[in-house]
């Protein structure tokens, strides 16, 4: 949050750079004292790892383009050649296929902590606009990275997915096919298409980074929401960012890193499919086809729908839906910890996530396809009617008089000495 | 604004509210500015449509001299499978069993004929050679292959082909009987050059 700048060149060469530059004083003011409500849980530290992935990820990434052939013939014995020959090949992949996975856990749970907390709320809506941009930017990364292996799932996924736009031809006749075949760079998936995916998918993650930095810029001036949701009252209600949350977020990391690690050594396809390592053969359509985890809620609500055009109308919904929710939830109140009825509602909303997700990797007919409907109706239910009726209707619980009085009691307010774990000088607030 | 140092132009900036020279200018210079930004957008774009070499592959001819009554072949065009299928006396009468307009897609879909031409079988066959169908072997949904070339491959209810990725079924003449496609099998340009020979596009 806005905070007069504490920043102090202490040699001749920093007060030379603070003139011209003041990047210095941009990474104290902003990262080093930057005033953090103290009472963040371990939800809030999965902004910090998402930004690890995103390097993890990049940096992986360029290492293994360094081997990788993106062509029709090459890229599936590229990637073979990588996992036999190249040093560290096998590792190298391993990390960037399995760290999408976990770029993807990362990001939904943050996602979720946003929802249950209110995040999205004024005056952070900008915040989370941008948020969802970069969650669809990861999905188009996601989707392209997936091509490159040129295996079975690759390739029919990517058959799958670019024939969606072919849906428009029902909108405007041959608009549709014009479209996708210039998605294709020739009559059907092949080469061109490898070819521009990779480039795509090269380019992605900066488009990515440049939007997290702008997310970042959007956090750090109303600052962070809290688990409360209400707003910081004094100064004394935060403490800096290094080293409380420093410390905190790299504790999280790395017990996330040692997740990744675990699965990235000891069951390095867990979340891989088999039928990827099937060279690509357009004559030949898996007799199963199933994306990547991820994607499987929004692959269940595509199939929900009978008629093609709305399928993937509703698809794009699901996830262009979250760029309203700062006006689709009408409660003056944020956290979901002080919403009785929402509460109900929105651990509803996250066990329906999880059956679309198991929904989407079973073949789509008999009870399979009517509890897809089901939960479909719901997921968007949950958005268009929830958010706006229970903001209206429900009577929240009474909230605290501060972010810290959870936490220390109210007898905090009389000026008694504040646990001696508690750096800061007695707290005093609701004045 | 006109001082005394600098020279007053009432053609820049008159008084009256009417459009200006300056305005004119700017109006121009931001259009021609606009369409320029287009036309050197547009090479950046239409790079990636289907290049001359995709466009030279348009044509294809397939042997067919082999292929007996009940069985089809695939071959390829522009990268797609070709299904090409010799049927039966009892698929054809199957095809012929029931009326156009119980069709979820009621237009042939035949790129030898009229675009608004109804799915009969008889605009779905081959022309004057009843047995033959010629079709894009790619599911209208979303471009999987249907099963139903092979002997044993499972054909579907109506006895064509099979979606395996969302369960759509197809006729013996290729019609969609059983969404979520919402079109017949794609009929390409073709013609048969003798008994034996079938040039596609």
């Amino acid at each position: 949050m806005a905070h007069p700048s504490s920043y102090q060149p202490s040699t001749g060469i920093e007060r030379w750079l603070d003139a011209r530059l003041p990047i210095m004083r941009v990474m104290h003011d902003q990262f080093m004292v930057f005033p953090t409500p103290r009472n963040l849980n371990y939800w809030w530290t999965f902004g910090g790892i998402l930004t690890f992935m995103l390097v993890a990820q990049i940096a992986t990434g360029v290492v293994l383009a360094m081997h990788y052939v993106p062509t029709e013939d090459g890229a599936f014995d590229s990637v073979e050649k990588i996992m036999r020959d190249v040093n560290w090949g096998w590792l190298l992949r391993y990390a960037h296929a399995v760290g999408a996975s976990m770029f993807f856990v990362a990001v939904y749970i943050h996602t979720f902590r946003g929802l249950y907390y209110g995040s999205y709320k004024a005056p952070r809506e900008v915040l989370w606009i941008l948020g969802v941009l970069i969650l669809m930017l990861m999905i188009a990364t996601a989707f392209m990275g997936y091509s490159l292996p040129w295996g079975q799932m690759s390739f029919w996924a990517v058959t799958v997915i670019t024939n969606l736009f072919s849906s428009l031809d029902a909108v405007i006749p041959g608009l549709g096919t014009q479209l996708v075949e210039w998605i294709w760079g020739g009559f059907a998936v092949g080469g061109p298409t490898l070819n521009r995916l990779y480039s795509l998918h090269y380019l992605f993650p900066f488009l990515i980074a440049g939007v997290v930095a702008l997310h970042i810029w959007a956090l750090h001036i109303p600052g962070n929401n809290n688990p409360t949701g209400i707003d910081v009252k004094s100064p004394k209600e935060t403490v800096p960012f290094h080293p409380y949350y420093t410390m905190k977020d790299g504790f999280a990391l790395l017990v996330f890193i040692l997740v990744f690690a675990a699965v990235v050594f000891y069951a390095p396809n867990f979340v891989g499919h088999p039928d990827n390592y099937i060279p690509a053969n357009p004559l030949q359509t898996p007799p199963h086809i199933v994306p990547e985890w991820y994607f499987l809620p929004f692959y269940a609500i595509l199939r929900a729908i009978p008629n093609k055009l709305f399928g993937v109308a509703a698809l794009m919904a699901s996830i262009t839906i979250l760029f309203f929710v700062p006006w689709l939830d009408t409660s003056k109140v944020r956290s979901t910890r002080y919403r009785p009825i929402y509460k109900w509602f929105f651990w509803a909303f996250v066990l329906t996530c999880l059956a679309l997700g198991y929904l989407g990797s079973q073949p789509p007919d008999g009870w399979y396809l009517v509890f897809g409907r089901i939960f479909t109706l719901y997921y968007f239910a949950f958005f268009l009617v929830v958010m706006p009726v229970v903001g209206l209707v429900e009577k929240p619980r009474g909230l605290p008089g501060s972010i810290t009085e959870p936490v220390l009691g109210p007898e905090q307010a009389k000026g008694r000495r504040a646990p001696p774990f508690w750096p800061a000088a007695p707290v005093r607030h609701g004045q | 604004m006109a001082t005394h140092e600098t020279p007053f132009d009432p053609t820049l900036s008159p008084d009256d509210g009417e459009p200006t020279r300056r305005d004119v200018i700017l109006i121009a210079a931001g259009g021609f500015a606009a369409i320029g930004a287009g036309a050197a957008l547009w090479p950046l774009l239409d790079q990636m449509n289907p290049d001359a070499s995709a466009l030279s592959l348009a044509t294809t001819e397939v042997d067919i001299s082999h292929v007996e009554a009940g069985q089809a072949l695939t071959v390829m065009w522009r990268g797609k499978p070709i299904f090409i299928r010799h049927r039966t006396d009892q698929e054809i009468a199957k095809a012929k069993d029931f009326s156009v307009d119980d069709l979820i897609d009621p237009l042939a879909r035949n790129a030898n004929l009229p675009e608004d031409a109804p799915a009969s079988d008889d605009n779905r066959a081959a022309k004057d050679r009843e047995p033959w169908l010629v079709m894009i072997g790619i599911c209208t949904h979303l471009g999987c292959i249907p099963k139903g070339q092979a002997v044993g491959d499972y054909k579907g209810e109506f006895g064509g082909w099979f979606c395996p990725c969302h369960g759509s079924q197809y006729d013996t003449a290729g019609r969609v009987r059983i969404g979520p496609a919402p079109q017949n099998l794609a009929i390409p340009p073709y013609s048969f050059l003798s008994d034996q020979k079938i040039k596609i596009g």
